[in-house]
């Protein structure tokens, strides 16, 4: 029987310890990890506590990403609750397995510390490892605090492990930003968190002796087609149940998340869209705009897969909105950034269509301040007073050099 | 096609074409492709020949599944000594053998790669490999003789 971990009404964790807590409390049957900067601190703190006998389950050190992601499926495909985290290249090299989890339907959860991928070569937090997972059918939840860090997971695997939606979750955090920076934190008592969680129920699992299962069978052009198709589904359909996990987290803390959290745009004249820890920069920001008279809003989705369409586009259907700016934290690699893309998608088919403006920002960790985030919304405020966008609608903010930009509104 | 000598009446392997099974639609294939080897709960299965079992149809023993195959292991009962060693080394699990007594090639699932002629001790070889269109019969008629030192 697992130890109880002595815990503080309030606690100063980081958002690696707090993740990492979460997961004991979970009480997760295999870890299978490799470690990578900056999200090591999580297995490593995993590790001590199966070492120190809090945790009834196997840790299981493996030779690399590909692998700790493999040894997961293994597990979870066995019948076992299956976690384990990560960042950057680590990520990259999971990334093919990470297709086989989400197809298989196997609820693992997946601790993604966001960091920039090489080259050149960067420990620091951008979302680049974040968006590469985007197609990989996996949920997606973003915190943007430790406090945060350590809620989601929770509601992770009950989220995934639902039997109606059974897929794996992301829970990405900034790396440094997030990951390795102390806050107070509110963690649940060990029977608290536990109950909420639940215990795991297996479906189709190996050690099943009496129903010999194959998973990962191969399917040529007469079956895969449908079995993606279900697999869409699911995820499309998991919406309603974050939603409920979320309602149950909220009676039980009475913190709220939603799958979009908005901040202010009950009237705001503009608003910015971002992910992460820059949310709550852009939020003081707005604050301080508001009180120079120009109305600013967030939109910040907590949930990236899947996709809210469907609340992004209510967060943007209102008569004073007038022009938004989707900010990127990953290198567009040649297009608009992917969150513009898929926020213009969104609204495009509002009756307001606001106007919508690109910035790529904060790659490779580069500081994103509020001075900066309250320039970019009198941008905003300037579009919105022209009647059309004045800049390019794709740019760059914190960049040294010449200013870069790309392609003009055809809008007048 | 069928075994060399069979195991059991009601045998269903081989009996279905690879592909002619039922195209269900999205809302019908199974979650995350799990398959299930056999039809309901199947506890002993363990303990029961391969043509006692109730296989799922999503098993390919129910499946025909050799049609690339281009040679094929001829099997020669006659000189057969019965030591068990095609059968160990068969990665296709297509040599029969029951009560240690080989009886023949499961030509639904054998892909024709010649370990079980490898293998084979006996001189001449109780298994040989020939054209996948030679008739069986001829094959036999034409067997070696014993090699001499």
């Amino acid at each position: 029987m697992a130890k109880e971990f002595d815990l503080n009404e309030v606690e100063v964790w980081d958002g690696n310890f707090a993740t990492s807590q979460a997961l004991r409390q979970a009480q997760i049957d295999v870890v299978a990890a490799y470690p990578i900067t900056p999200s090591t601190p999580i297995v490593e703190g995993y590790g001590s506590y199966v070492a120190n006998g809090y945790i009834d389950g196997e840790f299981v050190m493996v030779e690399s990403e590909h692998a700790a992601m493999s040894g997961c499926i293994g597990a979870a495909a066995a019948g076992g609750r299956v976690a384990t985290a990560t960042s950057s290249q680590g990520f990259a090299l999971m990334a093919e397995v990470l297709y086989q989890a989400s197809g298989m339907r196997l609820p693992i959860v997946l601790a993604v510390v966001n960091r920039a991928l090489a080259s050149p070569l960067n420990v620091r937090g951008d979302h680049s490892d974040m968006y590469l997972g985007r197609d990989s059918g996996w949920i997606q939840i973003d915190a943007f605090n430790s406090q945060e860090a350590y809620d989601l997971p929770l509601c992770a695997f009950k989220i995934g492990e639902n039997l109606g939606v059974r897929l794996p979750v992301m829970v990405h955090q900034d790396g440094f930003t997030t990951s390795h920076k102390a806050q107070n934190v509110y963690p649940l008592k060990d029977d608290v968190a536990y109950k909420f969680v639940g215990d795991y129920v297996p479906v189709d699992e190996m050690l099943d002796f009496t129903r010999p299962v194959t998973h990962g069978a191969q399917t040529e052009e007469d079956w895969h087609y449908e079995h993606k198709a279900k697999q869409h589904k699911a995820l499309m359909d998991s919406r309603p149940v974050i939603d409920e996990v979320f309602a149950e987290f909220k009676k039980l803390t009475g913190r709220e998340y939603k799958r979009v959290e908005t901040y202010m745009m009950e009237d705001a004249e503009v608003a910015l869209v971002l992910l992460g820890s820059s949310v709550e920069t852009a939020e003081l920001a707005a604050k301080e705009l508001r009180e120079e008279g120009i109305k600013v809003g967030i939109i910040a989705p907590r949930c990236i897969r899947p996709f809210p369409y469907d609340l992004i586009r209510e967060a943007l259907d209102s008569e004073s909105l007038k022009a938004v700016c989707c900010m990127d934290k990953s290198a567009p690699g040649g297009a608009m950034g992917a969150l513009f893309n898929e926020v213009s998608a969104a609204a495009y088919t509002t009756s307001s269509r606001p106007m919508i403006t690109n910035y790529i920002y904060g790659l490779g960790g580069r500081d994103f301040a509020i001075d900066e985030a309250k320039r970019i919304m009198k941008e905003q405020k300037a579009h919105a007073d022209a009647g059309h966008i004045t800049t390019n609608i794709q740019q760059f903010s914190g960049l040294r050099g010449p200013k870069l930009g790309f392609y003009e509104t055809r809008r007048s | 096609m069928s075994i060399t000598g069979s195991a059991s009446g009601n045998d269903n392997r081989g009996i279905r074409e690879l592909g002619g099974e039922e195209k269900v639609g999205w809302d019908e294939v199974t979650q995350g492709v799990a398959l299930n080897s056999f039809v309901g709960e199947s506890e002993n299965a363990a303990f029961l020949k391969p043509e006692e079992r109730n296989y799922n149809d999503f098993n390919s023993y129910t499946a025909t599944v050799a049609s690339w195959r281009i040679i094929k292991p001829v099997y020669n009962r006659d000189i057969c000594i019965d030591c068990q060693n095609c059968w160990v080394w068969c990665p296709d699990t297509s040599i029969i053998s029951r009560d240690k007594q080989m009886l023949g090639i499961d030509y639904d699932h054998c892909k024709g790669c010649g370990v079980c002629v490898e293998v084979c001790p006996t001189n001449p070889k109780s298994l040989l490999m020939f054209g996948e269109k030679e008739d069986n019969d001829e094959a036999l008629a034409g067997w070696p003789t014993k090699e001499k030192k």
